[in-house]
Order: structure tokens, then sequence, then C-alpha cells
């Protein structure tokens, strides 16, 4: 057994580099892919729970827990219906709309650092290709609501451009902070710099960027309360109104994924990424429990992904005026006074600052 | 060899893509096909390690300029016809322009070279922990701090200027005062009032 899994090793190293990244790129997206539909049968149950509902409990898989197999349900359902285009449509615009709104979303977990050693590309510049790629997001929406030529679907189109424009100032601004902290755009140092413990995580001293950059992250994912795009009750269904089948389910693929890339760019650059919380402390920090892992990762996404669903069952939808002014007025003067306030920190040597890479 | 042909790859869409932006009927592809020479030229940085640039190219041109005027574009209403009717009449304005600024391009390489770059010899690559970000930033923050800050003024004039420019306050037009709205508190609106329950007759 044990020699076996050697020569596995052994061949897995013998491999082209260009064929190990492929088979990562693929075990990347699967695991995406997989926890979206996990994600939304999760999202269900947890908002049923708060609602004293008990959430889809029909369908199962391997006779497990009730509702397990509902997202292969929905799944198998959406693919085997038609795909209507409308007859007024730019078909091709149409066609391609859903792919861009997907593409960006798992494009970029190529810079993600899952663990200390697990990452698809080491890129210097890996915090400026994720602001690229979030922001290349918003054509998806966009030529989805334009193409279909409907008046619904272009309302909730030209909502989503300015939202999107709007919260993307910010949460650059908010990562410009970050970037401060760290000292470098490379994803993993952003994490190894936050290494000590919970209180050297960026939360700590970043703690207003923080929080623009989790609200901004709400509104960029277009979940409630920001959901204006869609905003049932007025704009029937926004930019994926005319779309059907499998179509429609790559939109909810996007919106699902980026739900998760954000939760874990919000774990990677203010929580510490893999780092555990308790390294550094005494006792407990010397423990297996000390030790940088995946499962740190995957806890603190949980836990923000956890956030996303309980905003949404609690929050009533923000106006677009009070969206706007949100970002505008609230977010971005915020990032930019504790940008300030940085300087100061960085100029007298608390905090990020007092660490050895910046003297 | 791969960097090559992956180059002709780049450049021919690029092409293409410029093709298209003026070829196009519909505005709206015009723009779509801008973005994508936006894409392709980035990724021709990309090839020759400019990835700064590249990645900023698309995060401010792709992700945001090109994002508004699409905005703009889409809610345009244009006749096409209406727009068409004087392209034979303007065309020679159209080829005076494009010969002066191939003239121009033409004249600055002549004159100043292509800035040191050899052309018999090639690219060369920059050593793997080589950034592009950190050298780009030292020079920009030293040696030319002082037209740096001068770009980001004007810039800010520009913005100034633009929205003075088209700010009006149109008379009677019916706004809501968010902060106003933000700052009622429950007391001002609502009164609790006690009645005294009715006897059951």
């Amino acid at each position: 057994m044990h020699t076996q899994i050697t020569h596995l090793l052994a061949l897995w190293a013998s491999l082209p580099q260009i064929v190990r990244t492929v088979v990562w790129i693929l075990i990347i997206t699967i695991g995406v892919i997989l926890c979206v539909a996990f994600l939304t049968l999760w999202e269900r149950k947890v908002i049923g729970w708060m609602q004293l509902r008990r959430g889809p409990n029909r369908v199962r898989i391997f006779g497990m827990l009730p509702g397990l197999g509902q997202p292969f349900a929905d799944v198998f359902k959406l693919l085997t219906k038609e795909v209507v285009v409308p007859s007024a449509a730019s078909k091709f615009l149409f066609r391609i709309a859903p792919a861009l709104a997907l593409i960006p979303a798992i494009a970029a977990w190529a810079v993600i650092p899952l663990s200390p050693q697990l990452v698809v590309s080491k890129a210097n510049a890996g915090l400026l290709y994720l602001l690229a790629l979030s922001s290349m997001g918003v054509y998806g929406i966009i030529l989805a609501g334009w193409s279909a030529n409907s008046k619904y679907a272009l309302l909730g189109a030209m909502r989503s451009a300015a939202q999107m424009v709007a919260y993307e100032i910010a949460m650059g601004f908010a990562l410009v902070g970050v970037l401060m902290a760290a000292g470098s755009m490379n994803l993993g140092q952003i994490v190894q710099h936050q290494q000590g413990g919970f209180l050297a995580w960026n939360w700590f001293w970043l703690f207003p960027l923080f929080v623009v950059y989790l609200i901004a992250g709400v509104a960029e994912t277009n979940r409630a309360p920001f959901d204006v795009a869609e905003g049932e009750s007025e704009i029937v269904a926004g930019f994926h109104v005319e779309y059907s089948g499998i179509a429609f389910a790559l939109f909810f693929l996007a919106e699902y994924a980026n739900m998760i890339l954000i939760s874990t760019l919000t774990a990677v650059f203010f929580f510490g990424g893999w780092l555990s919380p308790f390294a550094g402390y005494p006792g407990i920090g010397h423990t297996f429990l000390g030790d940088p892992s995946f499962f740190w990762l995957g806890l603190k996404v949980f836990v923000f992904l956890f956030l996303f669903l309980w905003f949404r069952a609690t929050f009533p939808r923000y106006r677009y005026d009070q969206i706007m002014r949100l970002g505008w007025k609230a977010l971005i003067p915020v990032t930019l006074v504790w940008i300030g306030v940085e300087m100061i920190m960085a100029a007298i040597h608390i905090g990020p600052w007092a660490r050895p890479w910046f003297h | 060899m791969l960097v090559e042909i992956l180059f002709y790859i780049f450049a021919t869409l690029l092409v293409a893509g410029a093709l298209g932006v003026i070829t196009a009927r519909n505005p709206v592809y015009s723009v779509l096909f801008l973005v994508f020479c936006f894409v392709n030229s980035a990724a021709i940085w990309l090839l020759v390690e400019a990835e700064f640039l590249a990645i900023v190219l698309v995060l401010v041109y792709v992700g945001a300029v090109m994002v508004l005027f699409l905005f703009v574009v889409m809610m345009l209403d244009i006749n096409l016809a209406e727009i068409r009717q004087g392209f034979t009449r303007f065309a020679w304005l159209g080829w005076i322009t494009a010969l002066a600024v191939i003239a121009e391009i033409t004249g600055v390489i002549w004159r100043n070279g292509l800035g040191g770059v050899d052309v018999g010899r090639g690219f060369v690559s920059e050593p793997a922990n080589y950034s592009n970000t950190l050298e780009l930033g030292r020079v920009l923050y030293t040696h030319y701090a002082y037209p740096f800050e001068l770009a980001a003024v004007l810039l800010v004039v520009a913005i100034v200027a633009a929205i003075a420019l088209t700010l009006r306050r149109r008379p009677g037009l019916k706004v809501q005062d968010i902060s106003r709205q933000v700052a009622v508190r429950a007391e001002d609106r609502l009164r609790v009032v006690k009645v005294s329950a009715e006897k059951r007759s």
C-alpha cells in the first residue's frame, strides 16, 4: 500500500508542469462547482430554519440526510429544460453572456493560496489580478440585460452596472489598505505577513476596511440587501428575466461562485487565510491546532458564507438611491480616512508596521 | 517560439477587433469590440512581462471606463441612418486625420528610435524575482514624483470641471433627502396611544 502511494507520487512528480497545472485547475474548478451546489442547499436550509421552516427535505441521496440530493435534482431539472432565446435578442451576446459572468468567478481562483503549498499561480500582482477579474464580471450581467431586448432586463443591467462601478472603488481602496499593511501584492505573502495569531491578522488594525470590504463584497455579488439588479418585486428578475434552463443556472452558478470567492478573499485579506488563530500563543499554539492548514481557511470561508445567508434572511432590500449613497458617501470616505490613519501608523511603526520586513 | 506564436495570434485579434470597432453597425457592438481590443493589447503587454500595465489596462479601461461607455451607449436612442448620412461627405477628413496620426508616429520613431530596444537582439526577459510593480512605483514616486502629482491634480480639475459643467438644478424637482430620512426617529412619527379597554356589555 505504502509503495503504491510513493509510486503514485513519483508518477505525479514526473508529469510535465503544464499537465500538473491543468489537473489542479480541474480539481479546483470542480471543487468550486460542488461547493456552489451544496451552498445553494445550505442557503435554503439556513433561511428555512431562520423562518421556522424545514427547507428542502424530500430528495435524498444514498438514503442520507433529507434534502441532500436537492442541488442535483435542481441541476438535472434545469439541464433538461429548453433554453429559450427571444426572437428579438442579439443571439450571439445572449448566448455568450452567462459564460462571461461565470469565467471571471472561476478564473480568480488561480492566484488564491488554499494552503501554504497549494496555489496554482504565485503571481506577484495577484491582488491586482483579482481586482481586474472582479471588475470584468459585470460584463456578463450588462450584456445579458442588453441582449435580451427586454426593458426589465435592461433596467436590471443598468442598475447593476452603476452599483458595481460604485462599490468597486470602495473595494479597491480597502485593498489598498491591505496592500499597505502587507507590503506585497502576492496573496501568499499577504497571508504570511499576518502570522502571529488571531490578533495579528489584518482585521484588528484595519477593522473599518474589513467592514467596508465585506459590505462592498455583498454589493458586488448582487446579494441581498443589495440585489436591486434582480429586484423581483420591481423588475421581475432583472437582467436574467429572459433566461431559462441551464443558461439561467449559469448565472446562478456565477453568483454563488462569486460569493465563495468574496468569502475566501475576506479570509485571505483580513483573517489570515490558512493561518491558525492559535498560532503563537503558548500551550495551544504548539499543538496541531497551531499549524497552518487548508482547514482553517475552509472554516473561515464557511463563517463568511453563513454571514451572506444571514444577511439575506435578515435585511430588507435597499432602495436604489440609498445604495448609491452608501457606496459613494459612506464607504469611500471611510476607506480614505483609514488609509490616512494607516499612514500615521506606518510612520510611528505600530501594528503590522512594527514587523521586521518594514525596517 | 511560443511567445512569437502567441504574439501573432493576439496581434491579429487586436487588429481584427480594431476593424470591428469602426465597421460595426451597432454602437454597442463597437464598444464591445473596443473592449476586445483592450483585452488583446493587455495580453500582448503580458507577453513582454509588463504585467502591471497589462492588469491595470484591464482593471481601469475594461473594468471601469468601458462599463460606463456601455452604460451610456445602451441608453442612447440612435437613428443609424441619420448618423451614416454624412459618411461619404466627411470621409476625406477622416483620411487626412488618420494619415496625419500615422505620419506623426512614424516621425517620432524615425527621430528617437525605439527607446533603446535593439530589434535585432530581441526581447530580454528579466530575472524571476523582478517585480514590475515595485520598479514602476520606485520610479514614479521618486524621479517622476512631481509630474505624477501634477497629472493627478490635472485629473481632479477635469473631474470638477466636468461635474460643474453638467450639474444643473431643476426647480420643483421632487427628491428625497436621505439624510433627513435616515435621521427620523420613532418618537417624531409615531405616537403610542393608551386606550382604556371597554367594559364588556
